[in-house]
């Protein structure tokens, strides 16, 4: 187990340091002066010869990236052209919204996802199932956005119910009370990846039900309720505890589009804003930032995985 | 002996086509999905002697009708018709979609053939593979067209790049199973080359999976278009696509709920038939490409 461990984390390693050059390297991509493009469209040549010399534009790409990456370990991400702020605390920023969008959001996945994957794979083949799968399929064929406003026309325009936009910290007045402005975009961004779990859960159970000590537990006459749950259910979701690192992903895509829907101060809007505002440095630092916690978040899924499966640190 | 030829070609065309439908025997859900596939492509294909107005006339007088006789599914916020513009909205569905399709599956698929076949470049190609695959969907796409104009054929390398990923890693998968079959070494034996046993021993076998990837690839790749085209960085505003269709109807649609119904309700069916039809074809794969595809 712990030798899997290191060497889990040690093939991390790689995949990092070559996503970190493609971030780093981005800002070369673009057509143009790196140290203008950094400065933006108000600079001064003087403030661009500076800049140059400052971020050694005038020596070796490598020399640059190794300059760069010393800069990244010290917590120093950049500057924002249109903040004139650290990127870390235009991150830092959105990560409360972010944040609690995505808990509120993985509790949904959790609630609507899991009993009903189940339920529609214990009856599978009846109709209950096909409805569900079917309802499963169609909420995964729905673009984020537009539930999203097609949400807030119902609940905020029609009933009144929950606020349309904007979320104001906890913190603020209103404490906890604030987290219904994030009712709706939590919602918004379940339905898909829900959807996507009903169908993983009722298949993953499906595949444990053939399995030999299933039916070994069946034929000694275990009560099956007992069977469904302590031997298929409970088997069924080390495979939907594998799959979460495929939801982050798509969450954090979806997260982009949805926080822009709801007008939410957080990372996606972030980087949807500073897209269109050319605001390069945060663009860099917040991909960055999301490309490390993905591979994280694929680390600890990993680990999990072998730890409630052994049998995977075998192979 | 030419005789009996003719009619075995016959039977053998007739079979594919019949092999084609199989999936569908049975599935009445399936089925209603690819008859709705069949009508928006004869849409996008035929749009302009379908379409009542010009997608892009402006007409200021009629701005925000509703639903009618004269607009069908009324007008928008510069009084263009919704109707003709969620037609030619088709048009733009199915052009990302096969542009995706063909870009990731030439790309992706090239990608992961060779390096599953050749094992030594294979290593470094799908490390290449794997560290694009550390950027959420999305969120590449959005960062590639940052270094892009908003184009057509731009939106498309861009959706294309992210499924490519995906393709290659597929690819390379089914391509390490058939690698070992019988038939691959007695091709080998016989002295056949690298190139032609890719190309005419493995790839044939790789067709149904790879069908299935792309009806899924077509999906996925209509979200995102619309997901880009809202956020303002796919196709330019000018292009009547559904996508954008709903960004710019967004802040009328208190007022004006059709604006957000009709091509919403356009993207969900065809991305749902696709889905549909994906899933049926899926069930009546080789049992072992199953589990490679990535579907929904």
């Amino acid at each position: 187990m712990l030798a899997f461990t290191i060497k889990r984390i040690l093939a991390t390693v790689p995949t990092l340091i070559a996503a970190s050059m493609l971030i780093f390297l981005f800002i070369h991509l673009i057509p143009g002066d790196p140290a203008a493009i950094l400065l933006g469209d108000t600079a001064t040549p003087e403030e661009i010869a500076v800049l140059t010399k400052q971020m050694g534009l005038d020596q070796p790409v490598y020399v640059q990236y190794l300059k760069w990456l010393t800069n990244l370990l010290q917590g120093d991400l950049g500057t924002s052209i249109f903040f004139q702020v650290p990127v870390l605390s235009v991150i830092a920023d959105g990560a409360e919204t972010s944040g609690f969008l995505a808990l509120m959001t993985m509790i949904w996945i959790i609630v609507l996802g899991i009993p009903i994957g189940a339920i529609a794979a214990t009856k599978h083949g009846t109709w209950i199932d096909q409805i569900t799968s079917g309802a499963a399929m169609f909420a995964a064929s729905v673009p984020t956005f537009w539930l999203g406003l097609y949400l807030i026309l119902i609940f905020a325009v029609g009933l009144g119910w929950l606020p349309s936009s904007g979320y104001p910290s906890i913190f603020e007045e209103g404490g906890l009370a604030n987290l219904r402005y994030l009712l709706l975009p939590s919602l918004t961004l379940a339905a898909p990846n829900a959807a996507l779990i009903i169908r993983l859960v009722r298949a993953s159970m499906l595949d444990v039900q053939r399995e030999d000590y299933v039916r070994t537990a069946r034929s000694k006459g275990l009560h099956p309720v007992r069977v469904a749950y302590k031997h298929v259910f409970r088997n069924a979701l080390i495979a939907v505890a594998a799959a979460f690192g495929f939801t982050f992903a798509a969450l954090v895509s979806e997260a982009v589009v949805t926080e822009t829907v709801f007008s939410l101060p957080g990372i996606g809007r972030t980087v949807v804003q500073s897209i269109l505002r050319r605001d390069y440095p945060v663009i860099q630092g917040v991909i960055l930032v999301i490309v490390v916690l993905y591979m994280v978040v694929n680390l600890l899924v990993d680990l999990a995985y072998s730890w409630l499966d052994p049998r995977v640190s075998l192979k | 002996m030419m005789v009996r030829e003719t009619p075995i070609l016959e039977t053998e065309k007739t079979r594919f086509l019949s092999n084609l439908l199989l999936p569908f025997r049975g599935r009445i859900l399936a089925s209603i999905g690819l008859a709705w596939l069949v009508l928006m492509a004869f849409f996008a294909i035929f749009a302009p002697w379908i379409t009542p107005y010009d997608p892009l006339a402006i007409e200021p007088v009629a701005r925000l009708t509703e639903p009618g006789a004269t607009h069908f599914f009324g007008t928008d916020h510069f009084g263009r018709d919704t109707f003709s513009r969620c037609i030619y909205g088709a048009r733009m569905a199915l052009l990302i979609g096969l542009g995706t399709v063909f870009v990731s599956l030439t790309v992706g698929g090239f990608i992961g053939m060779v390096s599953a076949y050749f094992t030594r470049i294979g290593s470094v190609l799908m490390r290449v593979v794997d560290v694009l695959m550390a950027f959420p969907a999305l969120l590449l796409a959005l960062v590639l067209m940052t270094l892009f104009e908003r184009s057509v054929i731009n939106t498309i390398i861009v959706i294309g790049i992210v499924y490519t990923t995906t393709t290659a890693r597929i690819l390379y998968g089914m391509v390490l199973k058939l690698k070992n079959e019988v038939f691959v070494d007695a091709a080998i034996c016989s002295g056949v080359g690298h190139t032609s046993i890719l190309l005419r021993h493995i790839l044939p076998n790789l067709i149904s999976p790879l069908l299935v990837q792309a009806s899924f690839i077509f999906a996925f790749a209509q979200l995102q278009a619309a997901a880009l085209d809202f956020l303002g960085l796919g196709l330019p505003p000018e292009i009547p696509s559904w996508g954008n269709m709903l960004s710019e109807s967004r802040i009328y649609v208190t007022r004006a709920s059709w604006l957000l119904i009709y091509p919403g309700l356009l993207i969900i069916l065809s991305v749902f038939s696709m889905n549909l039809v994906g899933d049926a074809a899926r069930d009546s794969l080789d049992p072992r490409f199953k589990d490679d595809i990535a579907g929904v």
